[in-house]
């Protein structure tokens, strides 16, 4: 008889070992003359138990974690193949681990229970089903599913996909050719939900991109994702190769006669590729300038055509709404926040990973329910949401829902879904000089505020650190911040005085303190 | 990434990289990314190649260069080394790694060691957000990065290392 065990293969589980783990066993294996296949899967997102190791059984998939080097010969000893034996690192049933049951998987049901180029466990479980479902609609009634469904763009935006999507059915494309373009330029610190679609579950981004494609009548599609994600992009191309092989892209999918043929482009380095103009430029070739709107990507985008422009969360959400319907979809959320949004908990964290749940459930429950606090056991203290251009949240704050509108209310953006925490040990005036040395390093340089006003906001928090005239740079700091707010041509100079002004407001202390030590030191 | 598989500048070889991308539409990143997935870097000499044959300027192509933090116009060391210096890995202790790694190297980013082994560079976020500080060898990351991690990753890169299993 063979045993089935499945070692994980998304970068975090890979970066904790678990590829000589899958060696390990397999050669074990064979010594102790056990007949095993060793299948890579995705990752669970559950990351302080990988690289774990699932054994498929009749009742589910136990599983074992972290599993280190050194654990593989008392694994073998405990038969560990057998699925439900007496071990340390002994988990019981994955699918009944509290932090995996308690969540709604509805965008990531296969997460790591597939492998991420198998065709076969992609449609084994649900895969391509929505796209079925969409072929025997007309354009019109897939966009209204997609409104009815309540998605908003996922990236951080939150603009309705579906408005977006009728906005580029309804015009014309001068040269007849109209674009879906993936952004999957995954550049703000604490997220990597973007990063699991590709690595674990590729198919399901094809599928929502051509569902796409149907819906407003493109026939190309690109999707641009970082270079910093190399596994993304080999598992992207390999899955696209798979998909044209078999008739799901191409110039007749499923039979339908419908065309749609996808890319992968690679990005180069630049966070401010995320911003959708300056991604649109990089794609045709050029400095990723920002562009100023009017005219919107929708009606004047890539190469000058109209282009529907998603985030991958947003593109990953399309084939539940299609397979299971907008309802099921619409059924959860809180308030206009409709459906699920992929969690990512993050920075000093005990029970770091990916938690998908339905808009509602506060920021104290996710950082403390299903994080467990901070991994060092100190005290929390700030918490920045939304990627390196989000809020610092104080403790105050935290018992606020997870929604859109909830947390623009609290002057804090939820952005991609990151959550990043930090201990008391955090320098709060040290990350608002981040904030503003990271737009420094990433500003396109095209309008002013955000050029220069970064340079200067480093400048100043540099005195106001060194105790400088504190009062006049706080009030300097302050006018510059607003300057940059209703000043500058996108999010990347509009947004970067939030984490700063958050920090200024809500951690006054970590100004004023370095003001005063310094007076000190002066003093003696 | 990794660089010790790159070949020396080759005319002939970059020509034919640009002749089989020139024809998508916005080929310039294409190109760009296969000269230096090849050479490790963008050499000078592509510079006017690559403007030939889209049809622009080396000024454009020069600019496109210089915009992306990605590409490079010299050449690296033997491995390049990126410290992650996002919020998420500084709030699990990335300032102590990264004041660690150029100490260690005896050099600031951006910068190779004088052996020309390692060039050490900072990176916005690997997605490794859970599990840092997180460091990139090559197409390789690297997780829970400490000073004792990192020494001995660096210790990996002075010889090839040989895969026993």
């Amino acid at each position: 008889m063979t045993f089935r065990i499945h070692v994980p293969s998304d970068t975090t589980a890979k970066a904790r070992g678990a590829d000589r783990i899958a060696r390990l066993i397999e050669i074990v294996a064979k010594e102790h003359k056990i007949d095993v296949e060793v299948r890579r899967n995705g990752t669970r997102g559950l990351y302080w138990i990988e690289p774990l190791v699932e054994v498929d059984t009749d009742a589910g998939r136990y599983g074992f974690g972290p599993v280190k080097e050194g654990d593989i010969e008392s694994l073998f000893a405990a038969e560990f193949w057998k699925g439900d034996v007496e071990h340390a690192l002994a988990l019981g049933l994955v699918e009944e681990i509290p932090y995996l049951k308690r969540q709604e998987r509805f965008t990531f049901a296969r997460l790591g229970i597939t492998n991420p180029v198998s065709l076969e466990d992609y449609q084994a479980n649900d895969g391509f089903k929505g796209l079925q479902n969409a072929i025997k609609l007309s354009s019109q009634q897939i966009v209204d599913a997609v409104k009815e469904s309540g998605l908003r763009g996922r990236g951080g935006a939150a603009f309705p996909t579906g408005i977006k999507w009728q906005t580029v059915l309804d015009v014309e494309s001068p040269k007849n050719q109209k674009y879906i373009v993936c952004n999957a330029d995954e550049g703000d610190s604490g997220t990597f939900a973007d990063r699991l679609v590709m690595e674990c579950d590729p198919y399901m981004l094809i599928e929502g991109m051509t569902i796409a494609g149907l819906a407003v009548g493109a026939t190309q599609g690109y999707i641009y994702c970082r270079s910093e994600y190399p596994l993304s992009i080999e598992n992207l191309n390999q899955a696209i190769k798979t998909a044209y092989e078999n008739n799901l892209l191409g110039a007749d999918i499923l039979g339908s006669g419908n065309h749609f043929d996808l890319e992968v482009r690679m990005g180069a380095g630049a966070y401010i590729c995320g911003e959708e103009t300056s991604l649109l430029e990089s794609l045709e070739g050029k400095r990723g300038l920002v562009r100023a709107k009017p005219p919107l990507p929708a009606i004047v985008g890539l190469f000058g055509q109209p282009t529907v422009v998603n985030n991958v969360l947003s593109l990953a959400a399309v084939p539940f709404i299609m397979d299971k319907g907008a309802k099921a979809y619409a059924d959860v959320g809180v308030g206009r926040s409709r459906g699920t949004l992929p969690f990512q908990v993050a920075g000093n964290v005990k029970f770091g990973g990916l938690v998908e749940l339905a808009f509602g459930p506060t920021l104290n429950e996710l950082m403390f329910e299903f994080g467990g606090g901070t991994r060092n056991g100190r005290p929390l203290r700030a918490v920045q949401v939304g990627g390196p251009l989000g809020a610092y949240l104080h403790e105050g704050q935290w018992d606020t829902p997870l929604g859109y509108e909830e947390f623009s209310q609290k002057d804090a953006v939820l952005g991609h879904g990151g959550v990043v925490m930090f201990d008391d040990t955090v320098d709060m005036s040290e990350q608002a000089r981040f904030s503003m040395e990271f737009c420094v390093a990433e500003s396109c340089g095209k309008c002013t505020p955000c050029r220069i006003g970064s340079t200067r906001g480093v400048e100043v928090i540099d005195r106001i650190r060194e105790g400088k005239n504190v009062d006049a740079n706080m009030e300097l700091l302050s006018d510059l911040c607003e300057t940059m707010l209703d000043g500058s041509l996108c999010a990347m100079g509009g947004m970067t005085p939030f984490p700063v002004q958050s920090a200024m407001k809500h951690f006054t202390e970590d100004f004023v303190k370095n003001a005063a030590s310094a007076t000190q030191a002066k003093e003696v | 990434m990794t660089t010790s598989k790159a070949v020396a500048w080759e005319p002939v070889t970059a020509q034919a990289i640009i002749d089989e991308l020139k024809s998508k539409p916005g080929a310039l990143l294409p190109i760009l990314h296969a000269i230096q997935d090849r050479f490790s870097y963008v050499p000078e000499e592509a510079v006017s190649l690559i403007a030939q044959a889209l049809k622009l300027t080396r000024a454009e192509v020069h600019g496109v260069i210089s915009f992306y933090h990605h590409f490079r116009t010299h050449q690296p060391g033997r491995h390049v080394v990126e410290i992650c210096r996002a919020e998420a890995c500084q709030a699990q202790g990335s300032r102590a790694l990264e004041a660690h790694a150029k100490a260690a190297l005896g050099v600031d980013y951006h910068q190779t060691t004088a052996d020309r082994n390692i060039t050490l560079e900072p990176v916005y976020c690997l997605g490794n957000c859970s599990c840092g500080p997180s460091i990139r060898v090559g197409n390789d990351i690297h997780a829970d990065v400490d000073a004792t991690r990192f020494d001995e990753l660096v210790e990996g890169l002075k010889t090839d290392r040989v895969e026993i299993l």
